[in-house]
């Protein structure tokens, strides 16, 4: 699986973005309700991210489950790591940890106040 | 066997929970892609089990994906996780 086009194609997205969204639809009309919660989370953080919407091609769709070995969509990545779907998302936003892990992994929101 | 039931025996066998709530939330989907007609499409399942500790978030939810595989590519549309070890049970307050 690790030499397939589609795993290829995934990683070169995951290593050339810091924060990679896998969802169904984009941004401004999410398909499905587990993404648009992610995308708000994100926006709330003003983190800019790339979405990938998976419904505009079914080797993505399928491919990212083989990928990460997690079967729905949404799913984020940040530098290149798997950190979760909608459920995850939303409890590591909730407690902190997820403006934790992006400051850490030297990902700032934009800063809105120096603008 | 309701989908439900099969979530419940399968959950129950690998995981040995401690608590297993199974809550079927496909009427406030019905209509939309995804949710089938005779419902039981989209479920949230809230497990506290001792296999959890000590386990990343990614990884006991990874667990009960595989758990539920046949589901999964099946009738579950969508699947909404809480995964806890019993510590964390206690710490949120359950009994």
């Amino acid at each position: 699986m690790s030499d397939s086009p589609i795993s290829e194609k995934i990683s070169a997205e995951i290593t050339a973005n810091d924060v990679v969204l896998f969802m169904k639809g984009n941004p401004v009309f999410p398909q499905c309700g587990f993404s648009a919660a992610v995308v708000e989370i994100l926006g709330r953080l003003s983190i800019p991210f790339k979405s990938v919407d998976v419904l505009e091609d079914m080797e993505i769709r399928e491919g990212i489950k083989q990928f990460s070995n997690w079967p729905t969509i949404p799913q984020l990545y940040v530098k290149g790591e798997f950190v979760g779907g909608c459920d995850i998302i939303k409890e590591m936003f909730e407690n902190g940890e997820l403006s934790e892990l992006l400051s850490g992994k030297g990902i700032d929101a934009k800063n809105e106040t120096a603008a | 066997m309701s989908v439900a039931d099969k979530i419940k025996e399968k959950l129950a066998a690998e995981l040995n929970p401690q608590k297993l709530t199974i809550i079927d939330e496909s009427v406030k989907h019905a209509g939309h892609a995804g949710a089938r007609p005779e419902g039981e499409s989209h479920f949230r399942v809230e497990i506290v089990a001792e296999v959890f500790d000590g386990l990343s978030r990614v990884e006991r939810q990874r667990r009960v994906y595989a758990a539920l595989a046949d589901e999964l590519t099946g009738p579950i549309h969508a699947l909404s996780l809480a995964t806890l070890s019993p510590n964390e049970d206690l710490a949120q307050g359950g009994q």
